[in-house]
């Protein structure tokens, strides 16, 4: 098959956790006009592919989001320019396929800083507004798609369409904001900005005894606009959700010790650094997982301490370390993060404590709170506490989660599709309650079907 | 597709009358709630009892009728389970031991297993093959033999049937690989199954559900072999390496 000029080959594709591989026929277009002609002539040139389309980022999402078993997969990382920057606004336009790497380490420099970033910085704009990705400022900032101001989407129809928030298309653009890549092709979006003095962050560090602490401390009104938890997975009894939360800033430039205001932007993020190797065995068990827990507890200082990090080191830790999902064995690894509404405190410490007493081993656990609902019609925030584990594959682990789902579903929460390898139709459509809308919406923009995932089959979008 | 912790949501049964088939079928139906499974067997009680028992354990069951010796039958049988959906777990499980001193000797008895034990499962694995192409994805369980490794004198018809199925899904794992498909080739010793009713239990005789445990286990694994015993596996490399003149004398 080949699509204008663009030769598709086939790759066998799987999300960032390495679970449930699929085949599929990846192009590369290069660029969004390309885009939007190979649609077209997906329509035109006789049958279009059986198995349907899907655009994939950099397929950071843990399962199968970004996979189209058999179909056709246009991997978006071809279409990487950033087309204007407007300081004084702070306003940027890009293709879909730039990285949000790319793309900070440019807009820096020009003192500019993105309001939402993820904990990585190796996903593309494109897949942030498909899973409407959320930072450490969720509480106060929203997630990534209440700060997109346009997008051009290719739809199955190969028209380009651009969408506002609350223009004419608006909602069309709420259902691709947070629409699992279902509604179409994202090929460009203008994005705002905040300003940024430093490339550096002020950061609190404190430790938590247990979870009541924890709470307690994360519901404090807090002037930082940025927070988030680490927590003990595997600290079981009166030291259970015993965690380091961290709070901080943007630093401004009287912040910066003279060493480091010299250059106050340059960005410390750090190249790709160090690379973990194809692993016969994960290195994770009970008691490598028990005693990772235990030394980045006690790493943490025992009092609260303020310091100046880089912005990479606060935000992005990981991206230091490539391939570190490797870790995990050729079984690979899944992560389960939800979210409950506020007052399920007591939904949450079961869920906690499901995950602490099942004995998996998870070194990676995120805790922090949420803010608003965007208006994402499949958008995973919502108000309350969101959790995450990286849990690696083993016996066992398929009932470890539906207790974990029942927990959500009896509170009224939620589980993250970007993350989600795992979940049922029947789960999903409860934890959803906007979905028949999101369906309604992508069969207006999409009547036939184009566009599909293994996510879309195996739970039903 | 199975799930990242390996639950499929349907399976394919060529043979679903084989007690090693429905012991896998009913691991999966226990991590699969409503699996969807397509049991394709020859019409009759055994498979009305097989449907029977799946369907109680909450299986969405689908009987359709496959002959092994008809290529046909085959294609007839694919398509319909294609036409439920895409198929997960495929499990190619029919066989015949048959009676080793009258297929040696008669031409007609021989052929058979030749056609049951190879020529099916041939077209079986092509045609899972161009639906794994097409689904780019799906797993295909075949049911080997150790037999296949090393036939003995009392079942060198059935064993090089078996060899030669062994072989050809071997290489249709890695003709699969590419395309999102995975092959694991099983190799049970002694089995006391249907098929070995009234036979003497060889060393390391072991039962259906044993087999389906490794089955299941392996897969999870994406190990594209596996014996049943394990054991099975280091007394092949011994007799695989044996002289002729010993192996022959062995009691086994
Ligand atoms: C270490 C790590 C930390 C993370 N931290 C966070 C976090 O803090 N907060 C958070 O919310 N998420 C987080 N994630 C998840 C990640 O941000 C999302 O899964 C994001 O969608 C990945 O983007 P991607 O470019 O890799 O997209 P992919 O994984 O390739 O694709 C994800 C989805 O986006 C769709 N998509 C991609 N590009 C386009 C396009 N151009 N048009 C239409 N649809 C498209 C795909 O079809 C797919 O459905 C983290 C992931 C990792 C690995
Ligand atoms: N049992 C062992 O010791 C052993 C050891 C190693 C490998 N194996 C292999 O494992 C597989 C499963 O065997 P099993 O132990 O489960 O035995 P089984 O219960 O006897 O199953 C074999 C099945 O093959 C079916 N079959 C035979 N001829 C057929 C034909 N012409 N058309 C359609 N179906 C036909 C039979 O179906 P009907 O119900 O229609 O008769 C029977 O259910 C076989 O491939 C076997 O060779 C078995």
């Amino acid at each position: 098959m080949s699509v204008l000029g663009v030769d598709p080959q086939r790759r066998t594709l799987t999300g960032w956790g390495r679970t449930a591989p699929s085949a599929a026929d990846v192009a590369v277009p290069p660029g969004p006009d390309g885009v939007a002609a190979l649609i077209a002539s997906l329509r035109t040139g006789g049958d279009p592919p059986a198995r349907g389309v899907l655009a994939r980022g950099l397929g950071r999402s843990y399962g199968d989001a970004a996979q189209n078993a058999g179909g056709l997969v246009l991997d978006m990382t071809g279409c990487d320019r950033i087309l204007s920057i407007d300081v004084d606004r702070g306003v940027v336009r890009v293709e879909a396929g730039v990285s949000i790497d790319t793309l900070t380490r440019t807009l820096l420099p020009l003192g500019l800083w993105l309001p939402v970033v993820p904990g990585t910085r190796q996903v593309t704009v494109g897949g942030a507004i498909a899973a409407d990705v959320h930072g450490k400022n969720h509480h106060v900032s929203g997630s990534f798609g209440d700060h997109v101001l346009a997008l051009d989407l290719v739809t199955a129809d190969g028209a380009l369409r651009t969408l506002t928030p609350d223009g004419p298309g608006a909602e069309a653009f709420w259902a691709t904001v947070g629409g699992m890549g279902l509604t179409g092709v994202v090929v460009r979006a203008t994005l705002s900005c905040v300003p940024a003095q430093t490339a550096y962050a002020v950061v609190r560090t404190e430790r938590a005894r247990d979870l009541d602490h924890l709470l307690e401390l994360l519901a404090e009104d807090d002037p930082d606009p940025y927070s988030v938890a680490w927590f003990d997975a595997l600290a079981r009894g009166p030291r259970m959700g015993r965690a380091v939360l961290t709070r901080g800033r943007l630093a401004r430039l009287d912040d910066l010790p003279a060493r480091l205001a010299k250059r106050p932007t340059a960005f410390g993020g750090g190249g790709p650094g160090p690379g973990v190797p194809p692993m016969p065995y994960g290195l994770l068990n009970r008691a490598t997982g028990r005693a990772f827990n235990e030394l980045w507890f006690r790493k943490a200082p025992a009092r609260p301490t303020t310091d100046v990090q880089p912005l990479g080191a606060f935000f992005q830790p990981l991206d230091g370390v490539r391939d570190w999902n490797r870790v995990y064995g050729p079984r690979g690894f899944c992560q389960y993060q939800f979210v409950v509404p506020p007052s399920e405190t007591e939904a949450f410490r079961r869920a906690v404590a499901l995950i602490a007493d099942s004995g998996h081993p998870s070194c990676l656990n995120v805790l922090k709170r949420m803010g608003e609902s965007s208006p994402g019609l499949l958008s995973f925030p919502a108000p309350g506490w969101t959790l995450a584990v990286d849990l690696p594959v083993g016996p066992g682990l398929d009932r470890l989660f539906h207790r974990l789902d029942d927990v959500v579903l009896g509170a009224g929460g939620r589980v993250y599709l970007a993350k989600d390898a795992r979940l049922g139709p029947d789960a999903v459509e409860a934890m959803y309650p906007r979905l028949a809308e999101f369906r309604a919406a992508r069969r207006v923009l999409d009547p036939e079907g184009l566009f599909v995932s293994d996510l879309a089959r195996r739970v039903l979008l | 597709m199975l799930d990242a912790t390996g639950r499929p949501r349907s399976l394919f049964l060529l043979g679903g009358t084989s007690d090693i088939a429905l012991a896998v079928a009913e691991r999966y139906a226990a991590r699969t709630p409503g699996l969807r499974v397509v049991l394709a067997a020859r019409p009759g009680e055994r498979r009305d009892a097989a449907v029977g028992r799946l369907g109680d354990l909450g299986c969405e069951v689908h009987a359709v009728d496959l002959e092994a010796r008809s290529v046909e039958s085959h294609q007839d049988a694919v398509r319909a389970a294609a036409g439920h959906g895409d198929i997960d777990v495929a499990v190619v499980a029919y066989g015949l031991l048959g009676d080793n001193e009258r297929a040696w000797t008669d031409v007609a008895a021989g052929t058979e297993l030749a056609e049951v034990n190879f020529v099916g499962p041939l077209a079986a694995g092509i045609l899972l093959g161009e639906q794994v192409r097409r689904q780019g994805h799906g797993i295909v369980v075949a049911l080997s033999s150790v037999a296949a490794e090393r036939p003995r004198r009392s079942n060198f018809v059935y064993g090089a049937t078996k060899a030669g199925a062994d072989a050809f899904f071997t290489g249709l794992g890695e003709a699969l690989r590419e395309h999102g498909g995975h092959v694991l080739v099983v190799r049970p010793g002694f089995v006391r199954s249907k098929m070995t009713a009234g036979l003497e239990p060889a060393p390391l005789a072991t039962d259906p559900g044993r087999v389906a445990d490794a089955v299941l286990a392996a897969v999870d694994a994406r190990r594209e072999q596996v014996w049943v015993p394990g054991a099975m596996r280091g007394v092949m490399v011994v007799l695989r390496h044996l002289p002729r003149p010993v192996f022959r004398r062995l009691p086994i």
